[in-house]
């Protein structure tokens, strides 16, 4: 999470490609950033525990009871990403799901098709596909051979970390001053990096990477990863990522409260047995109260925003993804997406959220076709956040039974604007994403960057295996 | 907040109004600064945090001293009144004195004298003294000339033989300072200048209403027109209650700027317009400081212009820290409260395109102030196209801003046709008074409407 830093690994910078010294904390040609960014990737990847071969519990992995029976009596609709369209939280098919554009439904996987699963069926898992099921390893690249030869046009351009001698704050910017308690140079008046500008996590079966981009001042995205104990002990992952509404007062505020509550009502409703999909719509619940308790009563805020912003409450946008043995349940509200890219990529990537965006909207009501709408200028103005001010709040939810091991790529606009449709982010998305999601994270992040990094831009990567021992299989 | 240890000391707090965002390649960062004191002697001589002030504090007398100064000159005889009044006035104001205050009072004509307590020394107040000073005005004569610059040196010495951290004059004239050159006042007011504060008074209207501005201005003090000498009691009194209040003297407005920042101007905007840019002495190497005088309970804005050096797009940076600043005995210094003036570049047009209503709203108000200026000059001057124009924009200005007070001044020198587009015409006849309390008060402001 927070920066660390490292000898830098490079000999040149990787935005100009000119030569770095030690040391050196912003290149001394472009002056990119080169302060806050993580260390090279551990020399020991981590195998997420449901996408690597022999990691999966003993005995298999169970689907927990709660599904059957969670705590709304809401069955859980299950799907295959092949036959994308999700359903919101109450059943009902979300809109502009017809096949048509660049969504068209990917061919139905030859290996172990699953058919989505009626509201009121059994909740059947399909036999797990023969390679996984046989232990058969996933492709997994780069994993232990040559972890430190990393090739340098794959990383991100900013981990390359050069040595801080400790205790000193020299201002990054002129590197004459040191930095005063207010966080500014006393010399240059330049403001430092904050925590908030880059940072990562990765835990064993995700991983995250936000970053401030090159044109905002700051970083108003947030996310959170963690991941929990289902009742029978299986592993539940999940990934929050918020991004804050820039045109609104405290915008920053409100994307580290709304990640952080949807984070915490997971974390607490999962271990309950409580159906994974219920509990992404009851987060999602909760990080809007926590967006609503930031508008204070009129007045109080905003003195140091700018008059356009001042009447604004605080709002945001929240997408969310839980991975639990053989389902996927996605979240969201607002223009931040999730996708799925298999790990597999014959088989075909999609987007797995609809954009409560005044675009979609167009879309959807049949008045422009995506290229129409999303050229117009209004096109990424959102018709559904988090926050006080918000119409009314209308989560979305959706299930997903993948067939096959993938990737699912959280993430806000600063990254999808540069891979809008499913098949371009499954080409920036590396392929070894799987076993090495930080890096894979590092990657996108990079990707946006050198697209221009116009906005916050900030991907989770939760990795998804079929589980090798699925209930189906052992009703079967 | 810092935690002061002197209760004596108002609480200070600064806050920052200014849009910081800046379109790409912008450089220019307007801040409005509000600086806010309170704690002050002028809530009843109890401080708002509870703690009793030490203006309170039995047998500890004020730490304040108050020199008046009375222009006795021959013309003050004309018409009689005028003396009287004025020694009136000067009753007023001693019978406002607090107790344990050490006040003198002194004759002004071609030379200055001490008329009460006349050893070259400062009288504490208490029913005895306040009565023997009355007693005093009483040998107020007029005759003689005026030198106002031997009047201040008398009042520094007299104020200089007290151990008080406020220092206070209270100068009335009622003519042309013309018994020594403008370069012997203007000599008087710097070596006095720092040393005590000073408002100033023209009664009638045959004084200059540059030198009484001038040597308030000098003295960080008010200045103002009592055009009827019966208006003085109420004055005095008013005059004198201010200085009572003030609780803390020579506090200095501190501006921080990093390197490569230039300073375009720093100027206070409330409650009157007056140009501090010059008056900058150097407190280290990226820093300076800017008289602001002594403080009660009170609030004053400043306008501070700084050009920053162009950065990308995303980047952010502190253009200038605001403090206030208090000397120690010591030569060292008490911050007492500080602001951030920042610079953010962005490509959001509609943030950095956006005005501070703040700033917009000062910055019509020192034009306002310049324009009456200007128009007044150019009708004393016989350019009365000239006048008009810049009385039409004031005119327009004071209307627009609710500059009420301003706006009911103009209307005497100038007929508005339409106020909203400042079109006017210049009276043929005005009164002295009336263009001199224009004159004087052109650089009153008025506060932002909210």
């Amino acid at each position: 999470m927070s920066q660390m830093h490292q000898p830098t690994a490079l000999s040149t910078c990787p935005s100009c490609e000119e030569p770095l010294e030690s040391g050196d904390l912003f290149c001394g040609a472009c002056g990119y950033d080169l302060s806050a960014v993580p260390p090279p990737p551990d020399d020991h990847p981590t195998i997420v525990m449901n996408g690597a071969p022999g990691t999966a519990p003993s005995g298999g992995v169970a689907w927990p009871a709660a599904a059957e029976a969670d705590s709304t009596a809401t069955p859980a609709p299950v799907q295959v990403p092949g036959e994308l369209p999700g359903l919101d939280s109450t059943g009902v098919p979300l809109s502009g799901h017809t096949a048509g554009g660049h969504r068209a439904a990917p061919p139905v996987p030859s290996a172990a098709p699953v058919a989505p699963v009626a509201p009121t069926g059994d909740f059947e898992l399909p036999a797990p596909a023969p390679a996984v099921g046989a232990g058969a390893p996933p492709s997994v690249p780069h994993v232990t051979d040559h972890p430190s030869a990393e090739p340098p046009d794959l990383a991100d351009p900013r981990t390359v970390a050069p040595p801080v001698p400790a205790g000193t704050k020299l201002c990054v910017a002129c590197r004459a001053g040191h930095v005063d308690t207010d966080g500014y140079c006393e010399n240059c008046g330049h403001a430092q990096p904050r925590e908030r500008d880059h940072v990562e996590q990765e835990l064993d079966a995700v991983a995250a990477v936000s970053d401030r981009g090159l044109r905002h001042h700051r970083n108003e995205d947030a996310f959170a990863v963690s991941s929990a104990a289902l009742p029978d002990g299986s592993p539940a992952v999940i990934a929050i990522v918020c991004d804050g509404v820039s045109s609104a007062t405290r915008p920053d505020e409100a994307s580290a409260a709304a990640s952080a509550a949807a984070n915490e009502v997971l974390l607490a409703a999962l271990p309950r047995g409580t159906h994974p999909q219920q509990a992404m719509h009851e987060a999602i619940v909760a990080a809007a109260e926590a967006v609503n308790v930031l508008a204070g009563p009129p007045g109080q805020s905003g003195d140091q925003e700018p008059a356009h912003r001042a009447q604004n409450a605080p709002a945001c946008t929240i997408v969310g993804a839980v991975v639990v043995s053989g389902l996927l349940v996605i979240g969201w509200v607002g223009d931040s997406r999730a996708y799925w890219v298999p790990d597999d990529r014959t088989g075909s990537p999609a987007r797995l959220t609809e954009d409560d965006s005044w675009a979609a909207q167009m879309v959807a009501a049949g008045l422009m076709n995506e290229a129409e709408a999303y050229a117009d200028e209004r096109a990424h103005a959102i018709t559904g956040w988090l926050g006080a001010d918000a119409y009314e709040l209308e989560p979305h939810t959706a299930s997903f039974k993948p067939d096959r091991p993938g990737v699912v790529v959280v993430c806000t606009d600063g990254l999808w604007n540069y891979a809008e449709s499913p098949q371009e982010m499954a080409r920036v998305l590396p392929p070894d994403a799987a076993g090495r999601p930080l890096r894979a994270a590092q990657v996108l992040v990079g990707h946006a960057l050198d697209g221009g990094g116009h906005d916050n831009v900030t991907v989770a990567l939760l990795p998804f295996a079929v589980p090798r021992h699925g209930a189906g299989s052992d009703r079967a | 907040m810092a935690n002061f240890s002197k209760s004596t000391v108002p609480q200070f707090s600064v806050e920052v109004y200014q849009n910081e965002y800046l379109p790409e390649g912008g450089r220019e960062v307007n801040a409005i600064v509000t600086v806010t004191s309170t704690g002050g002697g002028t809530t009843g001589r109890r401080s708002l945090t509870g703690a009793p002030a030490a203006t309170a504090l039995p047998g500890q007398g004020p730490n304040a001293a108050v020199v008046i100064m009375v222009d006795c000159s021959g013309s003050m005889d004309y018409p009689p009144t005028k003396m009287r009044n004025a020694r009136d006035a000067t009753s007023a104001a001693i019978d406002t004195l607090r107790d344990g205050v050490a006040f003198a009072v002194v004759a002004g004509t071609h030379v200055a004298k001490e008329v009460y307590p006349g050893n070259g020394a400062l009288a504490v107040a208490d029913a005895a003294t306040r009565a023997e000073a009355k007693n005093a005005l009483r040998r107020l004569s007029a005759g003689g000339g005026t030198a106002i610059g031997t009047w201040l040196g008398l009042a520094d010495r007299l104020l200089a033989s007290a151990d008080v951290s406020i220092r206070h004059g209270i100068l009335l004239t009622d003519g042309r300072n013309e018994h020594e050159t403008p370069e012997d006042l203007k000599a008087a007011l710097d070596a006095c200048a720092g040393r005590f504060t000073c408002d100033a008074r023209g009664v009638g209207t045959d004084w200059v209403v540059k030198e009484v501005t001038g040597i308030a201005s000098a003295m960080l003090g008010t200045a103002d027109i009592v055009a009827d000498p019966a208006g003085l009691a109420a004055d005095f009194t008013e005059m004198m209650e201010n200085a009572m209040g003030k609780e803390v003297a020579d506090v200095a407005l501190r501006l921080w700027t990093p390197v490569g920042v230039e300073i375009k101007f720093v100027k206070q905007v409330a409650p009157t317009v007056e140009e501090l840019t010059e008056r900058r002495t150097q407190a280290n190497t990226r820093a300076g400081d800017y008289p602001t005088g002594s403080w009660g309970d009170e609030s004053r804005d400043y306008h501070v212009c700084v050009q920053v050096p162009e950065a990308g797009v995303g980047q952010e940076m502190l253009a200038a820290r605001v403090s206030l600043i208090l000397p120690a005995a010591d030569g060292t210094s008490q911050v007492l409260s500080q602001g951030l003036v920042r610079a953010v570049w962005t490509d959001d047009m509609v943030a950095s395109t956006s005005i501070n209503p703040q700033v917009a709203h000062y910055t019509g108000q020192a034009e306002l102030a310049q324009v009456i200026q200007q128009g007044l000059e150019a009708r004393k001057s016989g350019d009365f196209d000239g006048a008009t124009a810049k009385l039409g924009r004031a005119v327009q200005l004071a209307a627009d801003s609710g500059n009420a007070d301003t706006a009911k001044l103009l209307s005497k020198v100038v007929d508005v046709v339409d106020a909203a587009t400042g079109t006017v015409r210049l009276k043929a006849k005005v009164a002295d008074a009336d263009e001199m309390t224009l004159e004087t008060r052109s650089t009153k402001t008025v506060r932002v409407k909210k």
